[in-house]
């Protein structure tokens, strides 16, 4: 795909290959990931409610999957991804509305924020849950 | 349209490493972008070597000691050398700024590479054209429009509605943030940018200025106003410490506001 949209004779200057990110460039940049990650978790829950009311053969396929390590490792980014969309959307929802946090200091301290509200409540979530 | 790599023309190819200078006491190392239109072939990272003691503190004065003391034919931009002009903005360090207000000193690591304003077709060496850059500037009309005949005397503002423009008016139009924005390396032609943007709501907001409605009409459709995501690196750069993301959002409020 590189360059195929240039018809430019001059060179084009460098963008990524020269930048050095923001906190809120991989914030941005990890929302996308997330939601797309979420469509992928989604077609998971479908997949798990059909098996649920196919019979016990197929929910046990499905249980078998989700226990296996992948599917626990999916699990868990999973809900962290789930954690962090909901955390940066409260932040779109925050910029948009109330229209504060623009400012770049704290707008870099907030997606460092997500970030840990993420991992920590991932952890969190799953310590729980292997503790019950 | 996303592309993550450089076209083909675009490659940077390994330069020349100049001369450390004779009797240095504190050499540090630039890597700058070269690309000269007569020379043709892939555009290179020149490495120069700077002897500190003997340069001044910015990055400008850096860009001066290579023209002047290693090799004049490297091209830049610059003119005011005190942060009013906007000439001299490229990319130093992996961050847009002004060369002029830049000390090379704040910028981390053993060598700083200097770039033109990324994503732009380069004229020469740090030199980009930024012919679409000033046309979107034309296009939010950043000047008073009145359908009321003028007054005898100037147009009056009271102090409260001219401290609406505090950190609006200040944009020296350097394109460090519009270049800094992915939203615009990947739409450029069809997305305005962060620079034309604060000064599209530097016209709205503006309490003498009649031409409101059909400002806003301009900024209307998906890519304009709202290939915005927030990425902030607009507000990240700005040499001026400005923040066109924030008069992005205010935009996107007054769209909001005038259909509820």
């Amino acid at each position: 795909m590189a360059g195929s949209g240039w018809t430019d004779r001059r060179p084009m200057s460098p963008h990524l290959q020269a930048w050095r990110w923001h906190a809120t460039m991989y914030g941005s940049i990890f929302h996308r990931v997330t939601g797309v990650g979420l469509y992928g978790g989604a077609f998971l829950i479908a997949a798990w409610v059909v098996a649920l009311a196919s019979g016990p053969a197929t929910y046990a396929v499905v249980e078998a999957l989700m226990h296996s390590w992948p599917g626990q490792l999916l699990l868990f980014l999973w809900t962290m991804a789930v954690l962090y969309h909901l955390a940066n959307g409260l932040r779109h929802l925050i910029w948009d509305g109330p229209m504060v946090g623009f400012s770049p200091r704290i707008a870099s301290a907030w997606s460092f924020l997500n970030f840990a509200f993420a991992v920590l409540g991932a952890a969190a979530i799953w310590s729980l849950a292997t503790l019950v | 349209m996303v592309e993550l790599t450089l076209p083909r023309n675009s490659k940077i190819a390994k330069g020349k490493v100049w001369p450390k200078p004779e009797g240095a006491s504190k050499p540090k190392a630039f890597k700058v972008y070269r690309y000269s239109p007569e020379e043709g072939g892939q555009p290179r990272w020149d490495t120069y070597w700077v002897d500190t003691d003997k340069c001044g503190p910015m990055v400008l004065d850096v860009l001066f000691y290579i023209k002047n003391k290693i090799d004049p034919t490297l091209a830049f931009r610059r003119s005011c050398r005190e942060g009013v002009c906007g000439s001299c903005a490229m990319n130093i360090g992996g961050n847009n700024t002004i060369a002029c207000t830049k000390g090379w000193a704040e910028v981390a690591g053993p060598s700083i590479t200097i770039a033109p304003l990324p994503h732009l077709p380069v004229v020469k060496d740090l030199i980009p054209d930024l012919t679409n850059f000033y046309a979107q500037h034309a296009y939010v009309q950043p000047y008073l429009k009145t359908d009321t005949p003028e007054p005898e005397k100037e147009w009056s503002q009271s102090p409260e509605d001219r401290a609406d423009l505090d950190g609006l008016y200040e944009c020296i139009l350097c394109a460090s943030c519009s270049t800094s924005c992915p939203s615009y390396w990947w739409n450029g032609d069809k997305y305005l940018g962060p620079a034309a943007l604060l000064q599209a709501y530097r016209w709205l907001i503006d309490s003498r200025d009649e031409a409101t409605g059909e400002r806003l009409d301009d900024l209307e459709d998906p890519f304009k106003l709202y290939r915005c995501h927030t990425i902030m690196n607009c507000a990240q750069v700005c040499p001026k410490g400005l923040n066109p993301a924030k008069a992005i959002a205010k935009i996107k409020h007054m769209m909001v506001e005038r259909v509820v």
